[in-house]
């Protein structure tokens, strides 16, 4: 007799290799469906609406100016300190909303997941695309001021790596989520993370050269401080768009081999703990 | 006959009692190093077991095995704790199971809790898609279905409405509404119709026995009303502590349950080593009851019920009051009794006899729910406690009063007064 094979098989365990990236696909609409719904919640019933997204970019780059720039007296390597830093706080926004919003994701949507399913991968995905918004509207804002810096000639230089831009938003949503969802994935069991994702994104950004220049790094240490693959995004979007900088390709393709192990590692540990997680969060 | 469209086979769920994991990554490491370096584990007791001990562990589910075939409507009876969520859940893939395996054909639209994903800020409208593709419907499905569901909800005025304007009716018919739409060959319900207003119950038991028998849809049914089990099954499972204990005929099947459901009449119950529900606040609590001036527990119809319940709480100056739920053994709810406020000592234990009015209550057994609530000054009620057959009793047939005849079942568990007669005149 021939054995009837069927469509879905419920197991104790996936694989860690079963990542059921076709079900997501399936499920696009939903992505999509999330985004919107997070969208039109976040901003209904506020006067200023999408606006509020860049007034925290905003303040953050006035501060920083002013920190950085006006009381340390931070080199901003030539161009005016107000568009360095907007350049750096808009990047870096996105991704530590991407990698904080996801790491919460389980816990924060269990009365969605405790009840249905769906491939879990759909939410973290959504939330990575719905911050993208939010990111677009900073970038237009930054855009602005790009152009009002160069017509007024303040030593910003936009060139042709601007068409880089979204190979570079792509690789930092990509590590945004690789990084929330290994903190997802273990703050299921563990809590502590979900502490320390906060004001660890936090450190991180002064790892990063959001609010300093790389001159200030000691050139024997650069080749450590080059590992964090969010450093070469960033100075690769500030060479495109202000003109300062050198790129380092070498270190470049680092920060992608870095993105590309760490997405793995989160979807392999997130698709191992996604069938059970309902029962431990 | 043709391939069970499900297939279960030895399946069980292990939850683990208390802390998961022993509670924070500190702990964890520390036990992994002290493996690794072949240590005992700083983190077990001394002298006790590993920490992960059997009786630290819960078996919701435990070796069930069992087919589905298409077009069947299978109903998952069982008391409290039995295993039926659990098992709804690991059909519906929101957990996995710890053993065995489940295989299915085609899509499973789960009805947990209907309404999942409801968003208040978002319009009627909005929500059906939301709903819809949480469900696992695409947008281009939703689109076509979409009158129909917003027909059958009778939604048409307020469906472009935030839903958090809705009355709580009107919710939960377009969350049904959105699940009953979707193409699914396998439907799981789990008390769904418990909501509604009873022409919408009707409705929807209606359209969920055309799906079975029309559409040939296979529906996985979970109850406590055994008369919707009736009206929509052709065939029961019943669970009792997570295993099989029956599968078959659906009257059969309910009879079992109903055997095994009936809480053994007794004089007095003890509940202080029951939790508290998690819908009450928990700030009183009821630790017993007893039935007063009975040497068994049963009475005569047309008598009253003494008994006396035992309580305790830390609140001062509340005005506290009980409510009694009656019910019938085959978990029919008839009627509601309430008690006026009563007076108490905090933080002492309190006993307090009641009279119970039972002279309408039919032969039978009963055993009712009895809730503890307190009324603030603006008639805010809180509920602090309840209980479930907090009390047990049978009221014994009695022939004289009922003029012989057998209490019919169909005529429900009700026996009014008798009918006066006011005036007789004959006519020529």
């Amino acid at each position: 007799m021939e054995k009837h094979v069927y469509q879905t098989v419920v197991e104790p365990r996936n694989g860690w290799f079963d990542f059921h990236l076709k079900e997501v696909w399936r499920y696009r609409d939903l992505v999509m469906l999330f985004v919107k719904r997070d969208f039109v919640s976040q901003y209904k019933q506020t006067i200023l609406g999408p606006a509020w997204a860049v007034i925290q970019p905003f303040f953050t780059t006035i501060m920083f100016s002013f920190i950085f720039g006006s009381l340390a007296g931070l080199s901003a390597d030539g161009v005016p300190s107000f568009i360095f830093y907007l350049s750096g706080t808009v990047l870096w926004t996105y991704f530590a909303n991407c990698m904080t919003t996801t790491a919460n994701t389980f816990v924060a949507n269990s009365n969605i997941l405790g009840k249905v399913y769906f491939p879990r991968l759909v939410m973290p995905i959504s939330v990575v695309l719905s911050k993208l918004i939010a990111f677009l509207i900073q970038y237009a804002f930054l855009l602005i001021f790009v152009v009002i810096y160069t017509v007024t000639d303040s030593g910003v230089h936009p060139n042709l790596f601007i068409l880089m831009t979204p190979v570079l938003v792509l690789q930092l949503a990509m590590l945004g989520l690789g990084c929330g969802i290994i903190v997802s994935a273990v703050t299921t069991k563990y809590r502590d993370l979900a502490m320390l994702v906060v004001f660890g994104s936090q450190l991180w950004m002064y790892a990063t050269p959001i609010a300093y220049d790389m001159s200030i790094i000691p050139a024997h240490l650069v080749s450590l401080y080059m590992l964090n693959p969010v450093t070469p995004i960033v100075i690769l979007f500030r060479y495109a768009y202000l003109g300062i900088g050198t790129i380092q390709w070498g270190y470049y393709a680092l920060s992608w081999v870095v993105t590309l192990l760490i997405l793995l590692l989160g979807i392999m540990l997130f698709s191992r703990v996604e069938k059970t997680f309902m029962d431990t969060v | 006959m043709s391939e069970p469209i499900i297939k279960i086979e030895h399946v069980s769920k292990e939850y683990r009692l208390g802390t998961i994991g022993g509670g924070t990554l500190k702990g964890d490491l520390q036990s992994l190093i002290a493996r690794m370096r072949g240590q005992e584990d700083p983190n077990s007791l001394l002298g006790s077991a590993p920490v992960t001990g059997a009786n630290d562990r819960f078996l919701a589910l435990d070796d069930v095995s069992f087919d589905v075939y298409p077009g069947e409507a299978v109903g998952v009876i069982g008391r409290n704790g039995a295993g039926k969520s659990t098992l709804l859940k690991l059909l519906s893939r929101v957990t996995a199971p710890s053993k065995g395996r489940i295989s299915f054909d085609g899509r499973i639209a789960s009805m947990l809790e209907v309404g999942t994903g409801f968003h208040p800020e978002l319009t009627g409208r909005e929500n059906v898609y939301m709903n819809g593709a949480i469900l696992g419907m695409t947008k281009a499905e939703i689109d076509r279905k979409f009158d129909q569901i917003v027909e059958f909800a009778e939604m048409e005025k307020f469906i472009d409405t935030p839903v958090k304007r809705y009355s709580s009716g009107m919710y939960v018919k377009l969350a049904f509404s959105v699940a009953a739409h979707l193409d699914s060959e396998i439907m799981i319900m789990d008390e769904v119709l418990a909501v509604g207003d009873a022409k919408f119950q009707k409705k929807c038991l209606g359209k969920m026995g055309d799906e079975s028998t029309k559409a040939g849809r296979t529906i996985l049914y979970v109850s406590h009303n055994m008369n919707t089990v009736r009206q929509l099954c052709t065939r029961c499972v019943v669970l009792s502590h997570g295993r099989l204990i029956f599968d078959g005929d659906v009257e059969k099947a309910i009879s079992i349950y109903l055997d095994e459901a009936k809480n053994p009449l007794t004089l007095d119950h003890d509940f202080t080593a029951q939790p508290s529900p998690s819908h009450v606040t928990g700030l009183v609590k009821m630790m017993g009851t007893e039935l007063l001036e009975l040497t068994s527990p049963q009475i005569s119809m047309r008598d009253t019920l003494k008994f006396r319940l035992t309580w305790k709480t830390d609140l001062t100056d509340r005005e506290f009051f009980i409510r009694v739920l009656f019910v019938t053994d085959t978990e029919a709810p008839c009627g509601m009794a309430m008690s006026p406020a009563l007076s108490y000592t905090p933080g002492a234990i309190n006993q307090t006899d009641f009279e119970l009015d039972t002279s309408t209550l039919a032969p039978g057994e009963y055993h009712p729910q009895i809730v503890f609530c307190e009324m603030d000054s603006h008639g805010q009620q809180t509920l602090h406690d309840a209980v479930p057959s907090a009390l047990t009793f049978e009221i014994l047939y009695d022939e004289q009063k009922l003029n012989h005849l057998v209490w019919n079942k169909w005529w429900g568990p009700i026996y009014h007064h008798p009918v006066k007669v006011l005036n007789q005149e004959t006519l020529a």
